[in-house]
């Protein structure tokens, strides 16, 4: 194996078990949302994409109907769809290995993949942080779910207080300019505005309404 | 009913994931496109950070989430990893609650 390729291996071993280790916390919060273990699991094989994991169940614990976390989950995944975009001529990928590429359509990979200066770096990139993501983010989503499984009450740990703070570690990376920030802060205020008002869940429905609106409206200028 | 939800919301976070890969670039690469969709993570993340802290059910409160937020906050300025930044605040709530 060349040099370059040694390197992209030992990277996505890093960012596997790093993410691993963010599924530990991903388990422990579904399960004290109420999920069972095989909707928990099911979720990380299934949904492959940490916001929107982390969203339906943090809306589901807090009392809000699944189809509004489930409605948050979707729009949430939708990045991912403008990833695709910038992989699709990179990875060259059809029929059977398209579809098997597009649950690897993440954050990560993508970062990996668009680093490389040759294009069969990129494959070997994708594709080794894509397998190295998937199974340890599923083995740690197992073993979270199974340790606060094995809990008697995961609130007495303060496990119920944990989403937010996951949000925001979501977040944080994404502030880095003064409009993003700006959205933030004014999501905020409309959501709790709102949130007396109208049933549990809708507050992210309108929140995500207005900021389509706005950005459509701001780059007609 | 969840197990219904879930298993929708995640054929709609596969099919985006697919639809990129597939859909002609154009379709995609319109500016409002690309201006608008990474500014919603950013919204609905905020607005699940503000609501899941200062609410329970339909009223506002400030409570021990609170505490545990601002400590997440100090967490991710201090460039601690995912898991170091949800611990923290887990474990300042347990403690407040104990108090």
């Amino acid at each position: 194996m060349s040099h370059a390729r040694k390197g992209i291996v030992r990277d996505a071993l890093g960012i596997g078990i790093a993410s691993g280790a963010y599924a530990l916390s991903f388990g422990a919060i579904s399960t004290t949302a109420g999920l069972s273990l095989l909707q928990t699991c099911a979720l990380s094989l299934l949904m492959f994409t940490g916001a929107s994991q982390f969203a339906i169940v943090g809306v589901i614990g807090a009392g809000g109907s699944v189809w509004a976390g489930a409605a948050t989950a979707a729009l949430l995944g939708a990045r991912n769809a403008l990833y695709g975009v910038r992989l699709s001529s990179l990875l060259g990928v059809r029929g059977l290995r398209r579809a098997a590429a597009a649950q690897f359509v993440i954050d990560e990979t993508t970062a990996m993949a668009i680093a490389r200066d040759e294009v069969m770096d990129s494959r070997f990139a994708f594709w080794a942080t894509g397998f190295a993501l998937f199974g340890l983010w599923n083995l740690g989503t197992l073993i979270g779910a199974l340790a606060t499984h094995a809990l008697s009450n995961p609130k007495v740990l303060g496990l119920d207080a944990a989403p937010p703070a996951a949000f925001l570690a979501l977040l944080a990376p994404r502030l880095r300019a003064r409009e993003p920030f700006a959205v933030a802060i004014a999501a905020a205020v409309v959501a709790l505005i709102c949130l007396p008002f109208v049933p549990a869940g809708i507050p992210l429905l309108i929140v995500a309404i207005l900021v389509g609106l706005y950005g459509v409206l701001r780059s007609r200028e | 009913m969840i197990w219904a939800g879930l298993l929708v919301a995640s054929a709609a976070c596969y099919l985006l994931k697919l639809a990129g890969l597939s859909l002609p670039a154009r379709l995609l690469q319109d500016a409002r496109v690309q201006r608008t969709i990474p500014l919603v993570p950013i919204a609905l993340l905020a607005a699940l950070v503000a609501t899941q802290t200062f609410s329970t059910g339909h009223h506002l409160v400030i409570d021990v989430r609170a505490a545990a937020l601002g400590v997440a906050a100090i967490a991710v300025l201090l460039r601690a990893p995912f898991i170091v930044v949800v611990a923290s605040a887990a474990a300042t709530a347990g403690a407040l609650r104990l108090v």
